[in-house]
Parts: C-alpha cells; structure tokens; sequence
C-alpha cells in the first residue's frame, strides 16, 4: 500500500508577534514546526501502514528551509520524503498550491507507485482555510473524505475504504473506493515517538527536492502568485473600537462592587441572570 | 480561498485590475448557499442571507438562495422560508439522491448551478459540510475563494472585498478575487447577525435538474449517528458566556471558571492556549478557529485579546474583561476593564453573584 501525506511547514503562530508601533508581522526568530493538525494524518500513515505493509510519502511545498520538518516527519517513521521548493510557487494561494501539490502526487505516483490514500491534516494553523485537501482531491479525481475520525475497514481487494466522519450534528459512516483523499480530525490517534533507528536514518536521509519543472508542471502560470485568483490587497490591525474600557476599580469587596457596578451599567442584565440561574 | 501566511501582493500586481475577461462580465447576482440537512435548514445560512441582502443592494443585483436536498416537503420549507429571509428568488435542486451531504453529489449540483446561472458572488457557510463543498467547488470552477470571513463589502469597482484574520490571526487581511468569477467566501456560524424574518409570499423557484443517478456516485452513506445533545455545548447562543485564558496560570484554576458560569446560568468557553495545551476540550474554544459567540454578557478572564479571539466575541453587548496588564489588547474592545488577578477575582465574584441572585436573597428582600 502507498500513502502519501500532504504536509505543512508552519510558523509557531504562538510565538508570532505584531510589532506595537508600525502593526508589521515580526517574523524574525519565529520557530517553525510541523503544523500540529498533520501530525494526526501522518500517525493515521504509519498505523495504515503497519497494517498492510507499503510505504509512507511525505510531502510539502515551501522553501528550503522545510526540509527540517520533513527531517523531523522520517524520524517518526515516514519512508520517504519530498520537498517541493521553487520560487515559482512562491505567494500560492489555495488554488495555486492544490496545482502544485497535485503535480507532484502525480509525479510521485509515476516514481514510487500510486498512492491508494493521500493524507492531509484538517486545516494548517497559519493559513486555517481546510482548502487544500479538497482541492488536491479534485484535481487527482481522489474520492474526498474529510473529517474523518476513524477509519474502520481497507479492503485492497476490492478497494474499498470504510471510515467515519464527523458531519454536522453526528457522525457519517462512509464506504467509498481508493484511491482516495482523507483529511484527518484532531486528536483521533497520539504520534508516536519515533525509534532510535529512525531518528538515525532521518539524519542522513536524502531530501528529494522537486523544482517546479522536476514535478512535472506544464503551465508555469497556474503556480504561485500569478496562478492565485485572490489577492491580498490590504494586511491591517484592526482598530480599537472609538471608547477603550472603562476601568472599575473594585477597592476591599471586589465581588459586590462589581455586581453593584455591572448592573448599574446594565440594569437589565439583573433580571435576565435571574431568569437564567432559575431557569425560567 | 487564500493562504493568508503569504505576503500582500506587491502594489503593482494588486492595483493592476484588469478588465474583467469578456465571458466573465455575464456573472451577476449574489447566491447565498442554504445549507439543510436532513430538513433543517443551519442558521448560518440566514445569517448569510442577512450578509447577502446587504451586498445585493449595494451592487443593484438580486439575491438568490440555493437549496440542495431531497425532493420533499421539507426541503420545499427550507426554500419557502429563504423568502421570509429576503431572497428575491431561489434555485433548487431537488433529487432523492441529495438526501445525505455527499462531496461528489452537492459539488456536481452547485458547479452545474453555477455553470448554468453564473452568479458573481457565492457564499457559504464555514461549517463542516460548507468547507467540505467551498473547496471542491472553487477548484472545480478554478475560482477563488476566501475561508471565515469576518466582513464582507463591495469596492467602489463592484467587486467583493473579503476580510478575514490573517497569521494565525494576529492581523486582519482584505482579499479579493478580481479576474476570475464567482467571487465565492464562507463565514462561519453567528459571525453575521441573524436578519429579521419577514413573512412573505413564495417568489421565483428556478428547478435544476442534478443529471446523476445512484450509480454514478463511488461514496456510499452505511449509516449516520447523530449527536446526543448533552455533548453539545451551547456556546454559540448562550445569552451570557464566561471564558479563561493563560492567565489563569494553571489548569487546575479553570474550575474558577466554571463555578462563575454556573452560578450566573452561563455557558463556559476558553482561548485558543488552553485548547492547545489541553487544559480544555476544543468544543469550548472562543475565536476565529473556535466558536464566536453573541452572547448579552461576556465575561472574559485572564484573556489578552489577540484578533484570533477577538473576531469570535466582537458581536457580544457587553464585555467585560479581566487582566493583569492594563496594556492588553482586549482593553481595546471590551466595555468595562478590571486590572486585576482574575484568579483572586473570579471567587469573588462567584460568592456576590450567588448572594445576589439567590432566590432566598430575592425573597428576603422583597419582604
């Protein structure tokens, strides 16, 4: 079995800071991890697997630099791993990078075999769109199955794939065929910590790099800035509403003052709390 | 939708509008997707009907609600009632085989909608199923499409401007789909106000037919669970909410938290650090990638206020905040400010609460 998991270098958005007097993004020494939500995809890789043998891909788009993730992604146990880095993708929005990503997977279908599974997280925690896996299975003509919490059954015979998801007010059990796009909900598996002989073989690993043109891409326009239908016109802080906060200062009873206060302030809120704390 | 790591385009790119491709300038209207299932009909998509009207009226262009589902009496509902929430008219594509969300059924039906009608602005709502559909339907028709928008607004050219938190949301961003159509953005729950339901009389309904047969279709539903609802927080429509933040220190002191909700009849919620750090489960996140709420009350303790959390309580009547840091950025929007430790606060308030709205104390009182 082959999977391949789509996976993002992300800035800590922790640790991210906005600079107080000219509101830019501070981005210097800003560490960079694994986006935390396609931790769950490529654990969900390693037990597939683990079940019916095969290998794990990973992959993702981003500059050089990303190859420390990727690094850190062999060290859990990943077979392979692919970096896509060409300033040609550089400022791809959702659709752009779906281009992109979806060239490479074709690629690397040719290469390493084709993938029954490919692998996203729910959605990066820079860019929080859930975009990308949608558009990936798309383009790949992938049957789309996100929010999956579990998967149940494979059935490579017959390439069948059983899985739950989560759906608007409940869960979906789905039957659906491989080869297919899953995006993983969080918190359905724990990562495991990779063996000493992983972590061995991470370290000397060979990053395969793909330019653009090594991936296979046809239309240099469908990629990064010029291949993005949006625009970000204008990167703000918001501003602060016309009155700041009124301070209260609660002096030696804190509690009462405040309540005084607030319904002071709020006369109707006395009674709607009542009504609240005895139900009616 | 786009990845909001990136960089603003360079002005030359940005400021250099083209004129709309000539087969594109045909795209008018605004749609607004009705999201139903199993015959109810989600409020977001009301919300959006309310976002829609505002849009339409400002292009001079109808609004249209579009209703997917199975062909009976309930989706037939959820169609009349866009009307009593200001549709101008409604397409439908009604088919048996809708009757459960599937990726490849509602996408062949909207992109077939949208091939067939071409609207130049299509919005959704950020729900599961909504970010499931917006993203196959944007790649499909190749257009773009900006996630969770906080405001939606036209420029003085007519096109769509999409706001949104951007860097994990530390800031804001304005995006826009200039040369490509429809210009398509989803919302999530409660961040739009709800509109007033006006009754009105059933206006144009525009049947499409959704041209698949069962067979066509690989994905099969073997069963659906729904939800017990006593594992369904209320945050989203609590009348009054109190929230923690790191500010309390440890997880141990979110009990403070919670003994104040419980006390006011409030629904208790969290940042986006706890969930995180899994002091508390992700249901109960406030902010941009958690719930917004619009509560009369909220009361948020030992919270700095990053735009992330912001966006999602910015609808709220009354906030009040608690920190430390009088220089904290939820100062900027909160109406009422303590500086103070909310962890030595927040019993206290729980204990004059209790006193104060105690039926014993009323009874006292009033005798």
């Amino acid at each position: 079995m082959h999977i391949v998991v789509c996976m993002k270098q992300v800035p800590d958005s922790a640790q991210i800071r906005v600079h107080p007097v000219t509101n830019t993004i501070m981005r210097q020494g800003v560490p960079t991890i694994i986006n935390p939500y396609d931790l769950f995809a490529i654990e969900e890789a390693l037990r597939l697997r683990q079940k019916f043998g095969g290998a794990v891909t990973i992959l993702t788009m981003g500059p050089p630099s990303a190859e420390d993730s990727l690094r850190k992604a062999l060290s859990f146990g990943a077979d392979r791993a692919v970096l896509l880095t060409d300033r040609f993708f550089a400022g791809a929005d959702t659709l752009a990078t779906t281009y992109a990503l979806a060239t490479a997977i074709r690629k690397i279908g040719v290469e390493f075999g084709p993938p029954h599974v490919v692998f996203t997280g729910k959605q990066t925690i820079d860019g929080d769109t859930a975009q990308v896996g949608p558009g990936v299975a798309k383009r790949l003509g992938l049957m789309q199955l996100t929010y999956v919490s579990h998967i149940d059954n494979v059935d490579l015979e017959a390439g069948t794939i059983d899985v739950e998801r989560r759906s608007e007010g409940g869960v979906q059990k789905l039957r659906s065929k491989m080869p297919c796009l899953i995006s993983v909900l969080e918190g359905v598996n724990e990562m495991r910590i990779g063996s000493l002989s992983d972590a061995l073989a991470a370290a000397r690993a060979t990053i395969i790099k793909w330019s653009a043109q090594d991936a296979g891409v046809e239309d240099i326009t469908k990629c990064g800035l010029r291949g993005s239908p949006t625009i970000v016109k204008r990167v703000f802080a918001p501003k602060p509403r016309a009155e700041k906060a009124q301070f209260i200062e609660l002096g030696d009873k804190p509690g009462d003052v405040f309540v005084d206060e607030l319904f002071k302030r709020r006369p109707k809120l006395e009674s709607e709390l009542g009504h609240l704390t005895r139900g009616y | 939708m786009n990845d909001t790591a990136k960089a603003p385009a360079p002005a030359g790119r940005a400021a250099a509008k083209k004129e709309l491709p000539e087969h594109l300038k045909a795209y008018k209207h605004v749609w607004v997707f009705i999201e139903q299932e199993r015959g109810q009909a989600h409020p977001v998509s009301w919300e959006l009907m309310g976002a829609g009207r505002i849009l339409a009226d400002k292009l001079g262009v109808n609004l249209a609600a579009v209703v997917v589902g199975a062909r009976n009496e309930a989706t037939q509902a959820v169609v009349r009632e866009s009307f009593n929430y200001g549709a101008d008219l409604a397409y439908l594509v009604a088919d048996d085989i809708l009757t459960d969300y599937r990726n490849e059924s509602y996408t062949k039906a909207m992109t077939d909608l949208v091939n067939a009608y071409q609207p130049e602005i299509l919005l959704l709502g950020a729900t599961i199923l909504g970010r499931d559909l917006a993203g196959s339907v944007a790649t499909t028709l190749l257009t773009g499409l900006t996630a969770d928008c906080t405001e939606l607004d036209v420029d003085a050219e007519g096109s769509l401007a999409a706001t949104r938190p951007t860097f994990g949301g530390s800031l804001l961003c304005t995006i826009f789909t200039l040369n490509y159509r429809p210009q398509m953005a989803t919302v999530r729950p409660r961040v739009m106000p709800m509109p007033e339901r006006v009754e009105k009389p059933l206006g144009r309904v525009i049947e499409h037919p959704l041209g698949l047969v069962e067979d066509d279709i690989v994905t099969k539903v073997l069963s659906f669970l729904p939800d017990r609802d006593s594992t369904k927080s209320n945050l989203a429509f609590a009348d009054v909410v109190v929230a923690g933040g790191l500010g309390l220190g440890s997880p141990e002191n979110f009990q403070l938290i919670r003994q104040l909700a419980s006390t006011i009849g409030a629904e208790f919620g969290c940042s986006r650090p706890l969930v995180q750090k899994g002091w508390v489960s992700s249901d109960r996140q406030i902010g941009q990638t958690g719930k917004t709420i619009r509560p009369k009350l909220y009361i948020a303790a030992g919270i700095s206020g990053a735009i992330q959390h912001r966006v999602g309580v910015e609808g709220a009547d009354y906030i009040v905040a608690i920190n430390t840091d009088k220089n904290a950025p939820i100062f900027d929007f909160a109406h009422v400010g303590i500086v103070t430790d909310a962890v030595r606060l927040l019993p206290a308030l729980t204990e004059a609460f209790s006193k104060r709205l105690s039926p014993h104390q009323r009874d006292r009182l009033a005798s």
